[in-house]
């Protein structure tokens, strides 16, 4: 699997100001499997995120998706060639119901979607319509289709934001902290939708300090710490990396 | 009908179009406090051209709605830098800018300070200004509908998400303002023909904050919102004439009083739903 890799990260660096947030950093990611990206609080996890999908410029280095570049692309044209994310802190669209969300992130491929405002092209919104209620029934959404995504427990927002990133239709999803501030019954219960994503084929990279998710579900695991990743490899190379647990697991133990 | 009447509800016809005009920027996040100075550029267009080059009157329109549009797509490239505040200060400078322009300027074609006279070749009826009314109704109707109706409320509430969900958020907002001003300048076209006179100074400050009240009363996350709140503040104060000198107190008490009981304005999109008027769900109207 040497040359397949859908996601590359060539010798990033990235500073604001004189501080270096990322330094030297290089990843690839391929198909079909589900990353972990992992580091105590500060490593530059989220910069990663911004990086990729262009929320920042890269100081230095290479961003690329399969052979395009995307360091010079805005993050609308980013996402719409296949990279959707979630945020750390939820952050959905405060007026819009569950439905409306997902609606709103099916634009990516449209020429009717987000161009148009006269119903021109029926068969398109009606496989869209379909896509949609797949996503939402997927998630157990459905029932709360028509609520305004900001009233919904917690849980349920975390769900409303993956399922507006899936309704980008990504190859890669990029998910930051999916399980903060997620009680036991939810954690279990996002797993079981993560192995769902998964099942669709879909790559996934998955920023999280929740040990029972990194370890249940990576196949692969990058480990960062003050910017610069410190190891890579399975679940179990990397429990019993030593640099790692000194940086990171150390501290539990 | 008198032509009390008639007065009347042309006036709300052109602050229904105002209104819309503001709430177009609003609806992708972005309050102008400046729409009077697109008007003024749509009224001075366009009576310009039906006055010295004899226009008929709907080219004369699009015309001054077109400048207007393009006057305001170049003001929506910088103002995509400033957000809230800031932004409402810039619209509001842009405004002071175009009404001392005409104050000034091109005053052998406009009389500048004294009034543009004599705009009697192609007077505009009640017809006119509520067709234009139906046509922009309908537009916005397909358009909250739309995708992209959609994604301008989104971009509305998270811009940096909405384009990391794939929205062109400077497309849709530069898009937004060019044609809220183009909206605003048909209307400054119709006032300018309906009423025959036009002078700078009835373009100020003033005139913006209206239209931006509107849309705030009315409710801002629908278009139906600014149309009402246009409609009610229009005839409202034309009931209450029997409080006399008490009339404008009692005005202004009636927006305290509604900012207080309904701060997302009166109408929201819930409410326009219909099944948030099935039992159970109501009750959640205030």
């Amino acid at each position: 699997m040497t040359d397949k890799s859908i996601l590359t990260l060539d010798s990033v660096y990235k500073t604001f100001g004189g501080i270096e947030a990322l330094r030297d950093l290089s990843l690839s990611i391929y198909p079909g499997q589900v990353y972990g990206l992992i580091g105590p609080n500060g490593a530059g996890k989220t910069t990663v995120f911004n990086l990729i999908t262009g929320v920042y410029p890269c100081t230095q280095g290479q961003i690329k998706m399969g052979n395009r570049d995307l360091t010079r692309l805005k993050p609308h044209q980013i996402v719409r060639l296949g990279l959707a994310r979630t945020f750390q802190t939820i952050r959905l669209f405060a007026n819009l119901t569950t439905w409306e969300h997902v609606w709103v992130a099916q634009n990516r491929s449209t020429r009717s979607g987000q161009r148009g405002i006269f119903p021109f092209r029926r068969a398109q919104e009606r496989i869209l319509r379909g896509e949609a209620e797949e996503i939402l029934t997927l998630l157990g959404l459905w029932e709360v289709r028509s609520h305004k995504a900001s009233t919904l427990p917690y849980g349920t927002q975390r769900k409303v934001e993956i399922a507006r990133a899936l309704a980008i239709q990504p190859k890669i999803m990029l998910l930051d902290e999916p399980a903060a501030g997620l009680n036991p019954q939810e954690t279990e219960d996002l797993l079981k939708t993560l192995n769902k994503i998964y099942a669709l084929g879909k790559t996934i990279l998955i920023i999280e300090h929740d040990m029972r998710v990194i370890m249940g579900l990576c196949q692969h695991i990058f480990v960062l710490n003050f910017g610069q990743k410190i190891a890579e490899g399975t679940p179990d190379q990397i429990r019993r990396n030593e640099q790692v647990i000194e940086a990171y697991l150390g501290k539990e133990g | 009908m008198s032509s009390y009447f008639l007065d009347l509800f042309s006036a709300a016809g052109i602050n229904i179009l105002l209104a819309l005009s503001v709430y177009c920027p609003m609806a992708t996040g972005q309050l102008s406090i400046g729409n009077a100075g697109f008007m003024a550029i749509g009224a001075y267009v366009s009576a310009i051209l039906t006055v010295h080059l004899h226009l008929p009157l709907l080219p004369a329109l699009v015309a001054g709605g077109c400048i207007a549009g393009i006057v305001g797509l170049l003001v929506g490239f910088p103002a995509l830098r400033i957000k809230g505040i800031f932004l409402a200060m810039v619209t509001l400078a842009f405004g002071e800018i175009v009404r001392n322009f005409f104050m000034n300027f091109l005053t052998s074609l406009t009389g500048g300070a004294y009034g543009f006279r004599g705009i009697g070749n192609v007077p505009v009826s009640l017809v006119w200004i509520w067709g234009a009314v139906a046509f922009f109704l309908v537009f916005f109707f397909f358009l909250a509908r739309s995708r992209l109706g959609l994604c301008m409320i989104a971009t509305h509430d998270d811009d940096t998400v909405g384009e990391l969900m794939g929205i062109n958020v400077v497309y849709l907002k530069v898009g937004s303002f060019g044609l809220g001003a183009f909206i605003a300048g048909v209307a400054g076209g119709l006032y300018a023909h309906y009423y025959l006179y036009i002078e700078p100074e009835f373009f100020n400050v003033w005139q913006s904050i209206h239209m931006v009240l509107y849309v705030i009363m009315g409710g801002m996350l629908t278009f139906w919102g600014g149309v009402l709140g246009a409609a009610v503040f229009t005839l409202l104060p034309e009931f209450l004439r029997f409080l006399q000198d008490w009339r404008g107190a009692f005005f202004g008490a009636i927006i305290i009083g509604l900012m207080i009981a309904r701060p997302s304005g009166l109408l929201t999109r819930e409410i326009l739903r219909l099944d948030f008027w099935l039992p159970g769900r109501r009750g959640r109207l205030l």
